[in-house]
């Protein structure tokens, strides 16, 4: 089996994987990361989403093997070592923008993605940027209020 | 990691209390900080069902060893909000800080069996069991507490976890007050409860401390959870629901797929263990591949389902038959309108998972069941095992809306266990079988017919509902679970479970002297059971669309027209209120405002949605600009938690209402994934506004299912003031508008 060195949170791994093996079940069953979600495994929902050098992506078909050297940064990886929260993150907490919260972190991670890009987004970009996450609780209202307050609070 | 459960229950304690102390501590910035002694008032009422077996103060409150509580609920927390809650309402009472209560939820042997999580069931329940236990426990606390302190109780302040005498520095925590025992006196009436005016927590908008742990990406959920040695698992599900196994070569399974364990196959039960989880994925691949089934029975044409359902139905029950109908349509002009909706999937965001360890004597199951009472009772019938040898622990999964496919996730782990003992097995659905193999919502028919009298009011009213069941949760028939139906030795569905949810609120709320309401039950071609609010969302949406059908004929403004056959003053205070809360919204060209009501079974909260669309006359395509509810769900217990639920429900009641349907074929069902079974994305999101009318007089009902029933039919509403068109057949999609 191929041994894979990736750049996660800002340290590096080394996994012994199949090179098919979509990144997810790398960050979730060989790294023990919580973050991303398997929500659909068909890129549909976005309840695994991670950053990949910088930008919103899913992880749920991309392989292990297409990673390279890149940096990816999960839900984990947001909060500062003495564990503040980015500021995306504690808006979520703060709008109380979460039911079940099991799509939050494809949530926080298409925002912190938008926020990289478009550090003051109005609410078309907001909802253009989050097209690609569902949320079956319906929190949509709340999600779009936290962006707007993270962006205040940056 | 959660540890395997302690035999004795005093150890058990000891160690949450230990475990706790690490806990983040919320801030108390509620309320007053000053010890005040709180006036009470002795309640003398009824107890909720759930007291019925769980009578004494300890089956639902302990004191821990530091002197703090550990709540116990049956229910479970499915993003609802009910651990906070409870916390409020535990710390209410006993006048305490919200982070001096831990609350335990679900699990067997310890926490009081409380059925399912379900029905907007939990706040009149489960946190008025508690209110009453917590009540009962300060008065006991009290009366120790004066003979230790040697003080009487009038000279004592209860605050905070201590009791002090007025007159000395004297003080003594809960566990000092109890000396290592607990409080296992019935409760009674009378109850002293506190006045409602005191509250620090109960009505107010308390965050809720899981949310933080959620953004933390802290193991919250059964899929975060890991135990050493854990081993993964898939279940191949059959070709179709009556597919039965006639071949499976599993030769090359070990050369193609590496980390394959075992695997397990009974009849037409097949499931695959590895070491990692994504094996396990290319496991239940390559064994759908070198699998063959039998063919299954055919589903009808979907394009045909309602007629098909017409010509399965039983025969009509009469459900309520007030005054006389036949004589209230004679000779007079009556109006008839036919509605319909398609089989609604639950669509929980994460497929179900089930984690369980059979230590040879006891089965230990992690499951998000909504009820883990009936499960085990459900899953020790399909193992033929003793109830008291399966321990099982509820731990969150994703949202469910209903009774979904957690409870058979957690039967497959169960049996993959008794068949491989001493290791967690964790097995996980993928969203293709959670789409396929979930138990639908009803499709229904609604027919209604009216006539009006001389006085623009309505004269008679009868409904005909069809409906096939709207609950087949797990109990001690083991057909409830999925798996049963293709071991070996198959057990086929009895029982037809919960029909009469498909009539919830068939009967209108309003005063009518000659109402008929009739019921067509089916047992139809889909797997269903339980979705949020049941019935309702069907028989109010036709309903509330009739009643601007006959408001428009007697040329009376909706919302006037409903009033006029209100009576009860809740009912009428939430109607004033939504408009109220619209007045002011201007329309453009294309824009309508649609109104509906509805008291949630017509016994408990009471709802109106308002809602504001465009329609794009030429394509018929349907944007939701803003919804608006007026909800009165009695006393508040969280203010924002009953708003985030009210905002959810308009929203996802609003995607049913515009997108979403169950495809199938002759073959089987063919929306097996977000593509095919479109939800609403973030484009389509309205913006929201709840008003709550707190009520501290009336009891507290729970909120998460009265926007959904509503919504649908302010939504329809407000496509035919927008545009002229009706659309009677669900969902409401460009082409129907078009078309209409």
């Amino acid at each position: 089996m191929p041994k894979y060195t990736l750049h996660i949170n800002g340290s590096e791994k080394v996994v012994d994987a199949e090179p098919e093996t979509p990144l997810l079940y790398v960050l979730r069953d060989y790294l023990e990361l919580n973050g991303p979600k398997f929500g659909c495994g068909l890129s549909q929902c976005g309840s695994c989403m991670v950053l990949v050098d910088g930008n919103a992506v899913t992880s749920c078909v991309r392989s292990v093997d297409s990673i390279g050297a890149s940096r990816v940064i999960t839900l984990e990886g947001l909060s500062s070592e003495n564990g503040k929260l980015h500021p995306v993150q504690e808006a979520f907490v703060e709008e109380q923008a979460a039911q079940c919260g099991y799509c939050l972190n494809g949530m926080v991670m298409a925002s912190v993605g938008l926020l990289n890009k478009n550090p003051n987004p109005g609410e078309e970009e907001i909802k253009d940027a989050l097209q690609m996450n569902l949320c079956r609780c319906s929190t949509h209202t709340r999600i779009i209020k936290a962006i707007k307050r993270a962006v205040k609070n940056q | 990691m959660i540890d395997l459960p302690k035999t004795s229950r005093r150890k058990f304690l000891r160690n949450i209390g230990y475990l706790s102390v690490g806990f983040p501590l919320l801030n108390s910035c509620f309320g007053k900080q000053d010890p005040t002694v709180a006036a009470r008032m002795n309640y003398n009422g009824d107890f909720p069902g759930s007291m019925r077996n769980a009578s004494k103060v300890n089956a639902w409150l302990q004191v821990l060893e530091d002197g703090r509580v550990m709540v116990f609920s049956g229910k479970v927390e499915l993003g609802q909000g009910i651990r906070m809650a409870i916390c409020q309402v535990a710390a209410e009472e006993l006048d305490l800080e919200l982070d001096q209560v831990e609350v335990h939820l679900a699990e067997t042997g310890l926490t009081p069996d409380e059925g399912y999580t379900a029905g907007s069931g939990s706040i009149s329940n489960s946190a008025m069991s508690v209110r009453y236990a917590a009540a009962t426990a300060r008065q006991k606390l009290l009366e120790l507490a004066s003979i230790k302190l040697n003080a009487p109780v009038e000279n004592l302040i209860f605050y905070n976890g201590k009791v002090n005498t007025k007159t000395s520095n004297q003080s003594l925590n809960f566990a000092e007050i109890l000396d290592g025992a607990q409080i296992d006196m019935e409760v009674t009436v009378p109850v002293p409860l506190k006045v409602n005016t005191e509250y620090r927590y109960v009505g107010k908008p308390i965050p809720r401390t899981e949310i933080e742990k959620m953004v933390r990406a802290e193991a919250y959920y059964i899929q975060d959870m890991r135990f050493p040695g854990m081993v993964h698992a898939r279940v191949l599900r059959p070709k179709g629901y009556h597919s039965k196994l006639m071949k499976l070569d599993k030769s090359g399974l070990s050369a193609e797929v590496s980390g394959v364990i075992k695997t397990v196959i009974n009849g037409s039960f097949v499931g695959v263990i590895t070491e990692r989880e994504y094996q396990a994925v290319k496991a239940e691949s390559f064994l759908r591949n070198h699998s063959e089934w039998t063919e299954s029975f055919l589903f009808p044409d979907q394009k045909d389902i309602y007629t098909h359902i017409k010509s399965i139905a039983d025969h009509a029950q009469s459900i309520r038959n007030d005054g006389d109908v036949s004589e209230g349509f004679n000779s007079t002009e009556t109006f008839k309108s036919a509605f319909t909706k398609p089989y609604l999937k639950h669509g929980s965001m994460g497929p179900a998972c089930g984690i369980a360890m059979y230590d040879g004597e006891i089965l230990h199951i992690w499951s998000h069941s909504q009820g883990i009472y009936p499960m085990r009772s459900a899953i020790a019938s399909m193992l033929k095992m003793d109830e008291e040898k399966i321990h099982v622990i509820a731990v969150p999964g994703a949202g469910c809306f209903g009774h979904s496919t957690a409870d058979d996730a957690a039967a497959d782990a169960a049996i993959l266990a008794m068949n491989y003992p001493s290791k967690h097995i964790r097995v996980q659905w993928s969203r293709e079988d959670e789409h396929a193999w979930d138990p639908f919502g009803s499709a229904m028919i609604m027919e209604l017919e009216a006539s009006l009298s001389e006085d623009g009011k309505i004269k008679a009213w009868k409904s005909d509902v069809w409906t096939d069941s709207h609950s087949m949760r797990p109990n001690n028939d083991a057909a409830t679970l999925l798996d049963t139906r293709y071991l070996e030795n198959p057990i086929e569905l009895k029982a037809r479970g919960y029909l009469a949810g498909g009539h919830r609120n068939a009967d209108p709320y309003y005063s009518i002297p000659n109402m008929q309401v009739n019921v067509h039950y089916f047992d139809g071609p889909l797997r269903v059971s339980s979705l949020r609010s049941l019935g309702s969302y069907t028989t109010i949406f036709s309903i509330e669309s009739f009643m601007d059908v006959l408001a428009e004929k007697v040329g009376k403004d909706p919302l006037e027209f409903r009033l006029a056959h209100l009576e009860d003053e809740r009912a009428i205070a939430v109607v004033n209120k939504i408009r109220e809360m619209c007045s002011s919204e201007i329309l453009n060209d294309g824009e309508g405002i649609g109104f509906a009501f509805s008291r949630y079974k017509n016994t408990a909260a009471y709802s109106t949605v308002a809602a504001k669309v465009w329609v794009d006359k030429s394509t018929g395509i349907v944007q939701i600009k803003k919804m608006w509810a007026a909800v009165d769900v009695g006393e508040i217990i969280n203010l924002d938690g009953i708003t985030n639920q009210i905002e959810g429900g308009m929203i996802q009641a609003a995607s049913w209402t515009l997108k979403e349907q169950v495809t199938f074929d002759q073959n089987g069902i063919t929306s097996t994934d977000w593509a095919s079974y479109p939800i609403f994305r973030f484009s389509e999101i309205p913006e929201v506004e709840v008003a709550m009318i707190n009520r501290l007089d009336k009891p507290a009902e729970g909120g998460g299912e009265v926007s959904m029933p509503p919504t649908g039919a302010a939504i329809s509403n407000a496509v035919y003031n927008a545009c002229g068109k009706r659309v009677y057949d669900l969902p409401i999609t460009a082409e129907k508008i078009k078309s209409a």
